[in-house]
This record gives C-alpha cells, structure tokens and sequence, in this order.
C-alpha cells in the first residue's frame, strides 16, 4: 500500500504545504494585532440619542468600508461615558492600559472630552472628537483631531447672514451656560462688527426654564430676528411658546444654529419648526450622490431612523482612522497617525472637508438652510452656503 | 410699562396656579398622612404621558384628554397606596424619602424606555392658541384657560372639603387621627381616597403643563423643588397656604426674570429663605 | 474583625492592580458617604444637597493647584476648610426646621450652588468643567500617574485617618448626646444638652469632610466637573448610604464599595436600565431591609446567636 505514494503525490503533496505554509507566514505577517478603537459614548441619559447616532455611523462605515485596514483587522468596543467626567476618565485608562486600544475616539460632552484629554497625551493615543463642540477641546492635547464641528464655527454665518438680508435688530436668547454663551459671543461679534445692533442678550437659567417671560420680552424690543440656542431637546418648547406668543405675526424671525432643528426630532417637532432659518454643517437633505448613499444605507440599517449631524461625526471620524492607517501602512504610532491625519481632505457625506494642520481641527463648508415640509417630512432645504469656514475664536 | 407689568403678573399667576394644582395633592399627602412623598411628581408626569398617547396614538382631543389622565393617575394613586406607602405611613421621613426617590427612578426610566428622552410635543386646539384681546392687553388664551381650570378646581375642592361629609372626614383625620378612628370614621379609606384625589389633580396638573412646563422624563426631579417649596412655604395640610405660596411663586419667578434677567433664577431660592426664617411653619401652617 | 476589614483594599492593590483607578474612586465614595452618615444616620439630618460641600470642596483644591498651589495635603486642607464654612453657613437654615423644611432648604442649597458654580464659569470652567488641575508631587516624591498607584494610596490613607477621626467622635460624648438627640430630640434640653449647637457642629463636621472627598476627586483626576455640585450624586450618595446602612459608619463605606461595583459591573451588561434597577433597588431595601447590608448582617448575627443560646 505504501507504493500508492508515489513520489510524484508526495511532491504534490510538498508543494501544497510549501505553499500552504507561506500563505500563512505572510497572513502572519500582515495579521498583525488588530485595530482596536475605543469609542466612548453616551448611551444613556439625556444625551442617549447622540451615542446611539454616532454608534450606528460608526459601524456603518465599517460594514460599507469592510472591518480590514491595512491588514488588520477593525475591533470596535463602545463604552458608555455615564455621563461623569472621573468615569470617562476611568474608562479610557482602562481602555488604553488594559485593552491596548490604539485609538480613543467619540465624547459626546465637553467635559469628558476635557477630562480624558491627559490620558491620551500621556499614552500617546488618538483621540478622535467626533461630537463634542466646544472650541477648545483640540488644544488640550497635541493627540486630539476632531472631526465633527465646533460651536462657534456653525454660529458665525447665521451672524452674516442675518446681516446680509437686512435683519439690523435682533435679540439673542441663550441658555446661560458655556455653550450657550460662546454662541451668544460669536453671533454678537460677529453681528456688531458686521453693523447690525443686538438690542439685548437675554439669557435663560440652565435648570427649570420657562421661557414666557423672555419670550414676552423679546416681544416688546420689536427686533427683526431672534437668535436662538438652547440645549438639544430644549427647542420644541422655545418654538411652541414663539409660535404662541405670536412672535411672528409680529414680524419676528427666528434664526438658530442646526442644532435647534435636529434632524433626529425634526419631525417629531412638525409645525413649529417651519420656516427656521439656521446655519449648520449638515443636512439630511444634502443634495449630493454621496449623501443620498449614506442617508439611505442608514436607514436602512437603523430601521428607518433619519441620520443626524452627530451621525456624520462619527462616520467621518472613522473615514479619518481608516484612511490615517492607511497612510501608515498599518503602523498605529500615536503621532505619526497624528501627523497623517492633519491635512487630510476628503467628500463626506456633508460636502468638502479637511483638517486643519495646524489646529488639528476641522475646516468645512457651513450652510444655510430652512425647515421646509416636503414629501410629508420635515427636512432642513439647504439655499446657501459658506465654503472652507474655520473655527473663528482660535 | 403698567402693560407690561400686568402682562407679567398674568403670566406669574398662570404658572403659578399651574403649580398649584400639581402640589396641592402633595400638600394634602402630606399634613394628612405625614408622608413625604417625593414621587409625587411622576404622578403628575404619567398624567402628562397619558395625554400624549391619548392624543397621538388614539386621536383624542386634548381636552377630553385631560379627565382621563386625572383619572388615570388618581387609579395610580390608589393602587400604590393600597400596596406600598399604606406600609410606611409609620416609617421615618428618611425612609419615605428614599422609598419615593426610589419610585422616582423607577418612573423616569421606565418613561425613557417607552418614550423616549426627549420632549414630548403637544398639538392644543385651535381655541387655545394664540392671544387675546382682554382690555387692550394681549393675553395668552392657553394661560387664560389654565388660570379658569385651576379656579374651577379649587372651588371644587373647597366645596368638598367645607361642605361635605367626606372633607369634614378629611378635615377631623387631619387634626387628630386617633380621635377621628374612635368616632368611626374609616380613617384608611380617607387616606386611599385622598392620596387618590391628590395623585389624580398631579396627572391632570402635569397633562395641563405639558405646553408650560414641557414633558420629559426627567419631569418629576426637574420640578421637585417648587412643589417642595409650595408645600414648604405654604403650609402642609391646607389649601389656601399653598395656593397663595404657589401664585407667589409664580409671579416672583416671571417678574424676576422678566425684569432682572441677570438674576431672575436665584430670585426662588432667595423668596425660599426669606420665608422659611420668617415663617417657618408656613404661611397657613399646620403640621410641617 | 475591623483589621481585617482594613487589611482587603492593602490586598486588593496586589491583586487587582489593573482597577487601581477604579479603587481609587471607591475610596472617594466612601469618605463621601462617611461625611452622610455622619449626618444622616447619626443626627437624623435628611440632606438632599450634600454634593454641595463635595463640589466645594473639590473646586477649591482644583483651583488652587490650577493656579499654582499644587501641594496636595494643603490642598485638602484648605478644601475641608471651605466646604465646612459654608456648611456652617447653611446649618442656620437647616437645624432650624423639620424634615420638610430640611429637604427643601439642602436641596435649594444644592441647586443655587450648581447654579453659581455656572455662572462663574470664567473661574470655574461653568458645565465645560475645571481642567488644567496639575497636581505637585505628593511629598515632593510620588508623582500622580496614568497607573494610579499613588491615587490608590493617598486616597485610602486619607480614608482611614478621617475614619479613625469620625470613630472616636461617634464614640465621644459628644457622639453619644448626638446619638440622644436622635432618640429623643425634644428630651435633650431636659439634661441641659444644646440640640441645635450639636447639630450644627456636626453639619459642619459633615460638609468638611465631605469637602475632603471632593478635593481628592480633583487632586486624583485633575478635573473637576460641575456634575460634583449636582442633584444626581446627592441622591447616589444616600442610595449608597442607606445600601450599606446608616449609622454604622462602616455601612457607608460597604454601601459605597458595593454600589460603586455593582455600577461598573452592570453597566458593561445594560447600561439603559440602571436607573431603574437603583430605584427598585431603594423601594425593596426600604420595604425589606431597613438597616442596609451591615444592619441586615448584624441582625442575622444576632438570630443565628440567639438560637444558639
């Protein structure tokens, strides 16, 4: 029996583990660790509509884009922030030190963004800001790259235009606290410089708002326009006591920053919300092939959930880390995918974008839109657009 | 500027008697039975929830709505007096405290499982939007209406407290429990009827405020402390203390921050302190 | 039986030397819900606003090593300090009223105070929070690192000598007329004791040593949020109390090194429903299990002996 392996089979049978085993060498080769990204989101409380946004964009870009980069292969683990910055904090050393993520990516608040920014000094990792909107945020550590928006950048072209379309007066309203007030800031400046007058920065407590009283105030200082911007979820009940108070019969426009007109609850909010002009840096109407793929791919895989401007942070954001690894060539060093990053310039979903070498944070086209009724849904129709806007006040 | 000035006492007395029918049951609760009750607001939150479903899923009309949330929270009420607090009415205040925080939990996540985090919208009817004409001032309609239910229901209430065998039962249960019992009075009937009472005007309280005070599932925590201070600084146990204390309230809160919006939030908690050095068993107390 | 109590978290450093950070935390709440206790279950004071002194606390150390003053004993010190003045501040208020009264007032407190700290955010950050908190080495020799090693220690070295410090002042006369005041407040005048001066002192005992918590909060992560000031860690923090149970002093810190683990734990499986596991939680220990886990453990004890004899 032995005779049946004849010399010519058992070089066959050589030659196929030859080649067996350096297909598996150079796997092994490439194989290399995984990439591991550590993404820290709200995924409950207040905020729980923001994490469930970016999360579904986030593995959206991987099932589009497929889990390998580089030869190796994607690891996401999403952790829950608690909403408490030492949490956060705890998280992300643990996610570092103990789960060797290579990157840090998410935060949906300041101040967990804040307090996490020294880990990832400290271990050298990225961390990717994806919702996040205060201006600060990148300066704190030389590993932060954002790729969502910042506060001040969507707020300074609601300023000019409001200016350009012969709003002279106008009142501001702002919920009183940080975000609130850098809003308040930049519009202000923006607006005065331009010319116009604010004739009053009228501010709402943080903790039980009612807004009848500063509603009725704006009322009587007759302006042209009120700027809004209240915490997310706030806006149906600015809109309602506007539309009760019949501010615009009085000839009073309100003007905002996208946030107001969320398209997460756009719908759910109906009425009220037509005819709000804001400016934002994304639209679910978007009108380009690239969004009209992505609008309909998330739908799809989130049960008919409209996608959001949290949505593009997060999707970007992994665009950012796939393309960086590439760049590399799979070599996840904390500043060299840094350095890869910065610059880089691509077509998102929302229009054109690029980082900003020198601040690591993003530069992008903001648009003008107004919640218009069509098909039945509410959407944001963009008519107006700033290209290549940067964050003003760094 | 004397437009403007009543435009803002109007707004502070609508917000104000907002507050008050949504408290009054914990006032009651309260000088009756002993019993802080700090879940009492999700009461009123479930009174808000039902409107909404009421109105988006079955397409009633807000006002016929509204009966139905009282009833809804008032079956509430009973069923969990019947269950649980009837059990800790001789525990100490401590322990009510966390036995209701604990209920508060409980409601607010189980509103966030079924509804969601965000504020729920409200479609009123046409007669209730907008403004009025009262005496050349421009009135809301809807705070009109509220300051008319709340009116309604507080001489309701009186009605039934003064003039009934039931408020007089209220009334002698109040003052001396013990004493109430020895002469045959169903003292744990009073005490289910009345929690159910009280829970019943928190639900129709909250489905009034969804337009005012806005709906959410952080609704019973937000607003805790103002129905804390009603009862507080009115006096537990009676209906004209916090009436008065919640329409103070109310117009404090608006005035303050119409006219010094710098300040207009600390305005409350300044009125708090004053009034508990000043009056510190309430302004028509009882039992605190 | 206590030093084997205080011999687990030595233990616990070696063989757990990836969760440092998270120990670390525990101690914090631990010393937190010490200061409630003291409070809570020794003088029957109901505080709904005691984050109050624990964000006071935590701001003053993480503003002065901010701004230059990174020696971290000092620190603590002057953190203490501050939140027990304003504690003293607010005890007229609070020793003066009843149960409803007190409520309302701390929780007032607590709410004005969040809402200051907001205002003043170009000193105190306001909701972005305070960072930029760089801390001096402690002793001139151990740095706070990444692997929170030194954290781990100075945290439950504080814990301790604090612990020690609220033990023989529960166990003092001055412990034992608090623990009469509880019994018996209306009594107490009677044997000549000054109720509200005992309750005072012994708020602003709690409110300084809550203040200490706080600063170690800040010292440890070098971030302080406005979150440190708000209702929500009030209300955990008499969860965590009233778990282990009140009045044992260590109840509190059994209460917060379950509750602290038992967060961490479940919010790896489901993170959505906590809320609702805490709060059915709290109706069945109040329903249930009065005295927390060391009353319930004490009482067990006490059938299991009283069936042996």
């Amino acid at each position: 029996m032995r005779q049946k392996f004849s010399s010519k089979r058992r070089q066959w049978l050589t030659g196929v583990a030859a080649v067996a085993t350096a297909a598996s060498l150079r796997r092994l080769a490439w194989a290399a660790d995984p990439l591991k990204i550590g993404l820290i989101l709200p995924l409950t409380g207040p905020f729980a509509s923001t994490g469930r946004q970016v999360e579904a964009a986030c593995r959206l870009y991987v099932a589009r884009n497929g889990d390998m980069v580089a030869g190796r292969k994607v690891e996401l683990t999403v952790k829950d922030d608690t909403g408490a910055p030492e949490v956060t904090k705890r998280i992300a050393q643990e996610l570092v030190v103990q789960d060797h993520v290579n990157i840090l990516a998410g935060f949906g608040l300041t101040p967990l963004a804040l307090a996490t920014a020294p880990v990832a000094t400290e271990a050298k990792v990225p961390m990717i800001i994806m919702a996040a909107a205060t201006s600060i945020i990148p300066t704190r550590s030389p590993f932060i790259v954002r790729s969502g928006f910042s506060l001040p950048q969507v707020t300074a072209p609601i300023a000019e235009w409001a200016l350009k379309n012969n709003n002279r007066r106008v009142v501001t309203l702002v919920t009183d606290y940080a975000p609130g007030l850098d809003a308040e800031k930049t519009f202000v400046k923006r607006f005065s410089d331009g010319g116009g007058t604010v004739l009053e920065s009228l501010r709402t407590p943080l903790q039980g708002p009612d807004y009848a009283p500063f509603l009725q105030r704006t009322k009587d200082a007759k302006p042209d326009a009120l700027f809004v911007f209240v915490p997310s979820g706030q806006g149906t009940a600015v809109m309602k006591q506007f539309a009760e108070r019949e501010l615009a019969a009085a000839g009073i426009k309100m003007i905002s920053t996208g946030d107001l007109v969320d398209d997460d609850i756009l719908d759910a909010i109906g009425s009220p919300a037509l005819g709000i002009v804001s400016s934002f840096h994304y639209s679910a109407a978007h009108p380009s092939p690239e969004n009209k793929a992505y609008v309909d791919a998330f739908m799809k895989a989130n049960g008919g959930m409209r996608p959001n401007f949290m949505s593009v942070g997060g999707y970007d954001g992994m665009h950012l880390i796939y393309e960086a690894v590439k760049k590399t060539n799979g070599d996840v060093d904390g500043e060299k995918l840094v350095s890869a990053m910065k610059g880089m310039t691509w077509t998102s979903p929302r229009g054109p974008m690029s980082i900003d070498p020198a601040t690591r944070d993003v530069i992008q086209t903001v648009y003008m839109r107004k919640v218009e009724l069509r098909d039945g849904h509410y959407w944001n129709i963009e008519f107006d657009k700033i290209d290549n806007v940067k964050d003003p006040s760094v | 500027m004397i437009g403007n000035l009543i435009g803002v006492l109007f707004d502070g007395v609508a917000y104000g008697s907002l507050l008050f029918i949504i408290s009054i049951g914990l006032s009651v609760t309260m000088g009756l039975m002993n019993f802080v009750n700090l879940a009492h607001g999700a009461f009123a939150m479930l009174g808000g929830y039902v409107c909404v479903v009421l109105m988006t899923r079955l397409g009633v009309p807000f006002l016929a709505s509204l009966p139905i949330a009282f009833a809804a929270a008032a079956l509430a009420g009973a069923l969990l007096e019947r269950t649980l607090y009837r059990r800790l009415y001789r525990a100490t205040h401590l322990d009510q405290v966390l036995f209701s925080i604990g209920l508060v939990f409980m409601s607010m996540a189980g509103a966030t499982y079924v509804f969601g985090s965000q504020q729920q919208p409200v479609q009123l009817p046409a007669l209730l939007r907008g403004q009025v004409r009262v005496f050349g001032l421009d009135l809301g309609a809807y705070r009109l209406f509220l300051i008319a239910i709340v009116i309604t229901v507080t001489l309701a209430l009186n009605w039934l407290i003064e003039h009934t065998r039931f408020g007089a039962a209220i009334r002698a249960s109040v003052d001396n429990q013990q004493a109430s019992a020895g002469l045959g009075i169903n003292v744990d009937r009073v005490f289910s009827l009345t929690f159910a009472l009280g829970s019943g005007l928190a639900g129709l309280g909250g489905g009034l405020g969804i337009d005012v005070l806005g709906l959410d599932p952080t609704f019973p925590l937000k607003y805790m402390v103002y129905f804390l201070l009603v009862v507080a600084v009115g006096g537990a146990g009676t209906i004209k203390g916090p009436l008065l204390a919640a329409v103070l309230l109310g117009v404090f809160d608006v005035a303050g921050k119409y006219y010094a919006p710098q300040i207009g939030s600390f305005i409350i908690y300044v009125v708090m302190v004053i009034m508990m050095l000043v009056f510190p068993r309430g302004l028509v107390g009882r039992r605190a | 039986m206590e030093i084997a109590f205080w011999l687990l978290p030595v233990a616990a450093y070696f063989i757990f030397p990836r969760y440092l950070t998270l120990g670390s935390q525990i101690f914090i709440a631990g010393l937190f819900a010490l200061s409630l206790d003291l409070i809570l279950g020794y003088a029957r004071i109901i505080s709904l606003g005691h984050a109050a002194f624990f964000g006071v606390g935590a701001y003053t150390a993480g503003l002065l090593a901010k701004h230059g003053w990174g020696e971290p004993i000092s620190g603590l010190a002057a953190a203490a300090a501050a939140a027990a003045a304003v504690g003293l501040l607010t005890s007229v208020l609070v020793v003066r009223g009843q149960d409803l009264t007190r409520l309302m007032v701390t929780l007032g407190i607590g709410l004005m105070l969040y809402e200051v700290a907001n205002r003043a955010s170009s000193i105190t950050g306001g909701v972005d929070g305070l960072s930029g908190v760089e801390m001096n080495r402690l002793f001139g020799v151990f740095a706070f690192g990444l692997n929170g090693k030194t954290s781990y220690w100075y945290c439950l070295a504080v814990l301790f000598i604090v612990f020690c410090f609220a033990r023989t002042l529960v166990r003092s006369p001055f412990g034992l007329s608090l623990r009469g005041i509880r019994e018996g407040e209306r009594r107490m005048p009677a044997i000549g004791v000054s109720v509200h001066r005992k309750l005072i002192a012994i708020y602003t005992i709690g409110a300084g040593i809550a203040g200490i918590a706080g600063a170690l909060l800040a010292q440890t992560t070098q971030f302080v949020g406005i979150d440190s000031l708000g209702f929500p860690r009030s209300a955990e923090l008499m969860i965590m109390l009233v778990l282990g149970g009140a009045g044992y002093l260590y109840g509190a810190l059994v209460g917060a090194a379950t509750f602290m683990l038992l967060q961490d734990y479940l919010s790896n499986l489901s993170a959505v429903y906590w809320q609702f596991w805490l709060g059915l939680l709290l109706v069945l220990l109040v329903l249930f299990a009065r005295g927390g886990l060391i009353g319930g453990t004490l009482g067990l004890r006490r059938r299991l002996i009283g069936k042996r004899t």
